[in-house]
């Protein structure tokens, strides 16, 4: 007992000690395993390059838990400098006016300007408010592709250096390998909500709401019942019942099907190459399949960005302008692109991995960017922003689940799913 | 017996007080929170709040997601209490029979308590989740469809089972107790009268043994209403299609993940009244029929 106190008292004092050297910034962050590490490195880097400001990060937990830290904290008054919120909560901080510094204010106060032409359009816009302004500083940004297993293509009589296209293309593909007992399963996919309905608006340029999918104004109503939707909904119940398609969970479980091998196809971010590698499958990439007729256009980033707090000192803005600025250097971004697998934030740092030849050596590591940046962004593809996106995400998967379960069909599904979840927003915007 | 009287009138109010102060903190504290929270509309952030009177409880009264969580929690209470003292009361008295090695078959039967339930969960996943687990896949290739992702019976036996798992240690130690505590003179004088085992466990030892089985009755309800948030959390999220939303895991979820606390409050302050009206009912008119040795 008396040793921690001890070391308690000693770590207070180390605490007040560096206070009184530099300014600490708190850095709130979600990451876990190889990507902590980065962060804790890239704190490192930064602290060493100057001796002004003290960047301290700290891990909060999952995604979620990690906004609600912030949310807590900052009603208590005291929030961190810096929060990294996932995609999901970018538009809880975003309606949260008086409670942020847009990114784009804070690098101003710090002094520097910030060139919108130097940062990857796709993330940019995913995180800017209409009039252009940034709001939050890019950080882990992924996008969803297709892996699918050489091995069972090659079993069940396909191809196995040319993944399937489209829809219908895939699920022919899952049939094949089902009937052919190539794999017990053909197709599964992680996150049905972000990769099946959000990423698939944009890369098929439909609708998945009204005002710009949200990123106009905060007042939306779900247009996910529309025809492609069901077509494609219908089409994965279906396979669903002959177990062609087999349902993994509501986040990222179903990456285990895909590396256990018996799942030969599946939808993932980009992020989880790192495991799909580990697990030894022989594993191939693919674009995100589309609709012929409606795709491909562009897909929208996953991940998080960092978020600033608003009732700071002008001396810990500076800090945080600071941190950003080193943040967004090509040699930072660089590494942090080959080292995670998450999508560089600036055009310097791909253009500096495709010189290196990265990408001849790591097939398929491109495909995530050429995918988010192809085509410039339609109103439909520039991302989707809800007020509660997480709530209108559980929402979707109970319907989902249900629908998997043979409880209902795709109409009913996302039906339902449009009521509830229009229910759900005006709820929350009235709050 | 003896009155036990304080000549010091000050005296007995310092010695109770750390305990009122630790209720006033970690209880009524919170709890006065709860109710203020519950009659407010508010944003996630606190910038912006009014008061709504009770418009909180008329929706989620009116909200059909609610009703489904309550019978989801009745019929999980139940299941888990039973499986959990049934069991732990066979197994109660298996060991109460033995004779060697006592001591080390207890041992092992206490351990399952010290697991978190976070942790439990996490166990019983990795064995009947259907994308790794070891059980998943043997009830699978014996031919029974075994997905918890998506039956919301199935996902409901797992959770009843982590919990009920975890709680039969607690049961197991009150059961062994209570069959310590029934004379074996009267054990033996059923054996001389000619009562056979089983005769014996019903008429005497469960009888005797029915102010154990009430007061455990009591802690494995609130056990299976408010400390098997970890397993749900961690096993099914209260899924799927809210088939194991329990009152507490939908009170969690309103608050921290949809970020509705008006209507997150005003639930917790229903399960207040729940739990002191199903508490003073039990101890109103179910102790009194329970018969105390």
């Amino acid at each position: 007992m008396r040793v921690i106190g001890l070391s308690t008292v000693a770590a207070f004092g180390a605490l007040a000690f560096q206070a009184q050297a530099a300014t600490e910034l708190q850095w709130w962050h979600a990451m876990t395993g190889a990507n902590n590490e980065m962060i804790e490195q890239i704190a490192k880097e930064f602290n060493e390059s100057q001796s002004t400001f003290k960047v301290v990060p700290v891990f909060k937990g999952t995604y979620p838990e990690t906004l609600n830290a912030g949310i807590a904290a900052f009603r208590s008054k005291q929030p961190p400098a810096i929060i990294q919120v996932f995609d999901a909560g970018s538009g809880t901080m975003m309606a949260a006016e008086g409670a942020i510094v847009p990114a784009m204010e804070v690098l101003q106060k710090g002094g520097f300007t910030f060139d919108k032409s130097q940062y990857m359009p796709g993330i940019v816009s995913y995180y800017s408010k209409p009039d252009g302004t940034m709001l939050s500083f890019p950080y882990n940004s992924s996008s969803p592709i297709l892996y699918y297993n050489k091995d069972a293509f090659q079993k069940a009589g396909l191809d196995p250096n040319s993944p399937p296209k489209t829809w219908p293309e895939v699920f022919e593909a899952a049939k094949k390998i089902k009937t052919s007992g190539a794999a017990a399963c053909g197709l599964t996919s992680t996150w049905l909500t972000w990769i099946q309905t959000e990423n698939f608006a944009a890369w098929n340029n439909v609708a998945y709401g009204t005002n710009e999918n949200g990123l106009g104004s905060s007042d939306v109503k779900l247009e996910i019942n529309a025809p492609l939707y069901v077509e494609h909904f219908q089409a994965i119940a279906d396979l669903a019942k002959d177990g062609v398609f087999r349902y993994g969970g509501r986040t990222s479980e179903a990456k285990q099907l895909f590396t256990s091998g018996e799942c030969a196809i599946m939808t993932e971010s980009s992020g989880g190459l790192g495991d799909i590698i580990k697990s030894g499958v022989n594993y191939g990439i693919g674009q995100l399949p589309y609709y012929e007729g409606h795709g491909p256009q562009n897909t929208i980033p996953g991940g998080a960005s960092l978020w600033v707090f608003a009732g700071k000192s002008d001396e810990e803005y500076k800090g945080v302008a600071e941190f950003f600025n080193f943040l967004s250097q090509t040699k930072v971004q660089a590494k942090l692109h080959q080292v995670s697998g998450y999508v560089p934030v600036t055009m310097a740092a791909y253009e500096e991995t495709k010189k290196s030849g990265f990408y001849e050596k790591n097939p398929g590591r491109e495909t995530p960017i050429l995918q988010m940046t192809g085509k410039a962004p339609t109103e439909n593809s520039k991302g989707v922003r809800l007020i509660n996106l997480p709530q209108v995400r559980d929402i979707l998967n109970e319907e989902f689940e249900a629908m998997l379960a043979g409880q209902q069909d795709a109409k009913t599904t996302l039906d339902k799913a449009v009521e509830r979840g229009n229910a759900a927003i005006a709820a929350a915007i009235s709050n | 017996m003896q009155r036990v009287v304080f000549p010091n009138k000050i005296l007995p109010y310092i010695l109770v007080a750390p305990q009122i102060v630790l209720t006033i903190v970690f209880f009524f504290w919170p709890a006065s929170q709860a109710l203020y929270q519950s009659v407010m509309r508010e944003n996630p952030f606190g910038l912006k709040s009014g008061f709504v009177g009770l418009a909180n409880f008329s929706a989620v009264l009116a909200d059909g997601s609610y009703l489904n969580s309550l019978q989801v929690t009745v019929i999980f209470s139940v299941l888990t209490a039973l499986l959990s003292m049934g069991l732990a009361l066979l197994l109660a008295t298996a060991a109460d029979r033995v004779v060697r090695g006592q001591t080390f078959y207890r041992t092992l039967l206490i351990w399952p308590y010290a697991v978190a339930p976070a942790v439990a969960g996490m166990l019983w996943l990795f064995m009947f989740n259907p994308a790794m687990g070891t059980f998943a896949y043997i009830l699978r290739r014996n031919g029974f469809y075994w997905d918890p992702l998506l039956n919301g019976n199935h996902a409901m036996v797992l959770i009843v089972v982590a919990a009920a798992w975890k709680q039969i240690s607690y049961n197991f130690l009150f059961f062994v107790a209570g069959l310590q505590a029934i004379p074996k003179s009267l054990i033996e004088a059923a054996a001389i009268d000619g009562a056979r085992g089983t005769r014996r466990f019903w008429t005497i030892v469960f009888p005797l043994l029915a102010p154990t089985t009430f007061f455990l009755l009591v802690v494995n309800t609130v056990y299976a209403f408010f400390d098997t948030f970890g397993i749900i959390h961690s096993v099914t999220g209260g899924g799927p299609a809210k088939a194991t939303e329990t009152l507490v895991y939908k009170v969690y979820n309103d608050g921290f993940v949809n970020l509705n606390l008006g209507s997150s409050a005003a639930q917790s302050v229903i399960l207040m009244a729940i739990v002191v009206a199903l508490t003073a009912f039990q101890f109103r008119f179910v102790e009194r029929r329970v018969h105390y040795g």
